[in-house]
């Protein structure tokens, strides 16, 4: 079986590859990042419904804050900030 | 059940509770009464801008004032009020309004306040979000943020703390001149303070308090985004009318990154519904100074309803148509900045001793019609 069709991102200014059509979210935690952001009062946050309703999963792609890795799919050279 | 007080507070505003403070500081003992709970009003709808205005001699002499007790007591405040000495910066949108920012500047400078005049490079410099081609503006940076909802808890805390009684959850129906009746009974005392802000006409017929409502949104977090609370200029024109709707730019960082975007006003009684459209005009003024703001996503929006006075000061003394009673009401969109000028003030006037700033212009009397 070849192996899926792969991209890569940069995740804090690290490359990272992942899986091609999967959402920002799965690529992330298939990569151990479970953390992605800090609440108001500092607690750990990461995705919860992973369906675009909670909002807990927001990061920073290509500068724009506050998007849902959730209901984004990777793209390659696509840039990612997390606050964690 | 403590024995009978000597004044009764109704309201648990931050008026109320700043009153129910000072009264309680100064020896009284004092009963604190809320229909709903501390801070649950107008106090937790408003922005939390503590800021010095000139529309008259009395309001600069009274947010001043309130200013100075504000930094007083700052060093005792919780985190949880947080407080932020942020200032503010007032801009101008072109020549006219400059020219206005300069009076306010002189005005300042002749009676010892801090600010400085800002040319419109000097402006972008401050907040580099605002769009280019602005006039300059007014920085003012003794003005602060607070958290109005846990100030006023604070006060009432401090006050608790100092001997009063809080009874939260207790509508008191009527005032007369032996106290008031509640729906939990009636409660005796010598003084009653009506704080009950644009609720206050119910409790004293022929207070000339209405609400004026105003919506207010709130963003997720884009700290660095502003650093100042920035007002336009405009806004005072916005805040004089007295007809239909009007908005102005205003928008506050908090401490978490989040932004509150202000303003409007509207004479619709007590109506609790957002107007959208107002709430749209409201949005569109504020992105027509800072442009990137409309790429920013809004978590919430509400209203809230000043208590508004014709002359745009609040009542803050002894009602001549009934003895024992005192008022401490109609603060329209300054109560938060005020709250602890009125109540030193009203403990001054009541307790005998002599006030730092002249009482006159705020007496209750000036609006009844048993004196006028």
């Amino acid at each position: 079986m070849s192996p899926a069709p792969a991209v890569t991102i940069r995740v804090n200014d690290a490359e990272l590859r992942v899986t091609a059509g999967v959402t920002l979210a799965v690529a992330l935690h298939d990569a151990g990042r479970t953390v992605l952001r800090r609440s108001a009062s500092d607690e750990p946050r990461g995705p919860l419904c992973g369906m675009g309703i909670c909002f807990e999963c927001r990061v920073t792609i290509d500068g724009v804050p506050h998007r849902r890795a959730c209901v984004v799919v990777v793209a390659d050279g696509m840039d990612v900030r997390l606050d964690a | 059940m403590a024995g009978r007080p000597d004044a009764i507070v109704v309201g648990a505003g931050i008026v109320g509770a700043a009153c129910a403070r000072e009264l309680a500081h100064a020896g009284l003992a004092v009963t604190l009464v809320d229909a709903g709970f501390v801070g649950g009003g107008a106090t937790s709808a408003g922005m939390g801008h503590v800021v010095l205005m000139d529309d008259s001699e009395a309001q600069l002499a009274l947010t001043a004032y309130s200013r100075s007790l504000l930094d007083e007591l700052s060093p005792a405040l919780p985190r949880g009020v947080e407080r932020d000495r942020c200032g503010t910066v007032w801009v101008a949108e072109d020549e006219v309004q400059l020219e206005g920012a300069r009076a306010k500047q002189s005005l300042y400078a002749a009676r010892g306040l801090e600010s400085e005049l800002l040319d419109a490079t000097a402006l972008r410099r401050l907040e580099p979000e605002l769009r280019p081609g602005l006039a300059g503006g007014l920085c003012v940076p003794g003005d602060s943020v607070v958290y109005p909802p846990a100030l006023a808890r604070w006060l009432a805390d401090d006050a608790v703390a100092n001997g009063a009684t809080l009874q939260e959850q207790v509508t008191v129906e009527s005032v007369d001149g032996s106290g008031v009746t509640t729906s939990g009974g009636c409660l005796q005392a010598n003084i009653v303070v009506n704080a009950a802000g644009a609720q206050a006409p119910a409790l004293t017929p022929g207070l000339p308090i209405v609400p004026r409502r105003g919506h207010l949104a709130i963003t997720d977090r884009y700290p660095g985004f502003c650093r100042h609370q920035v007002v336009e200029l405009g806004y005072l024109a916005s805040a004089h009318r007295m007809d239909d709707a009007s908005v102005a730019f205003n928008i506050q960082p908090r401490g978490t990154g989040q932004l509150l975007i202000g303003s409007s006003r509207e004479l619709v009684g007590w109506d609790p519904a957002i107007n959208r459209a107002v709430l749209a005009r409201m949005l569109a003024r504020a992105t027509g100074f800072m442009p990137r703001l409309a790429g920013l996503s809004v978590l919430r929006s509400w209203i809230g309803f000043r208590p508004t006075t014709p002359d745009k000061l609040p009542l803050v003394g002894q009602w001549p148509e009934l003895p024992g009673l005192w008022i401490a009401a109609g603060h329209e969109g300054l109560g938060i900045t005020t709250a602890l000028g009125t109540a030193r003030l009203l403990a001054d006037l009541m307790l005998g001793r002599r006030p730092s700033i002249d009482p006159a212009p705020y007496d209750p009397a000036r609006v009844s019609a048993a004196v006028g």
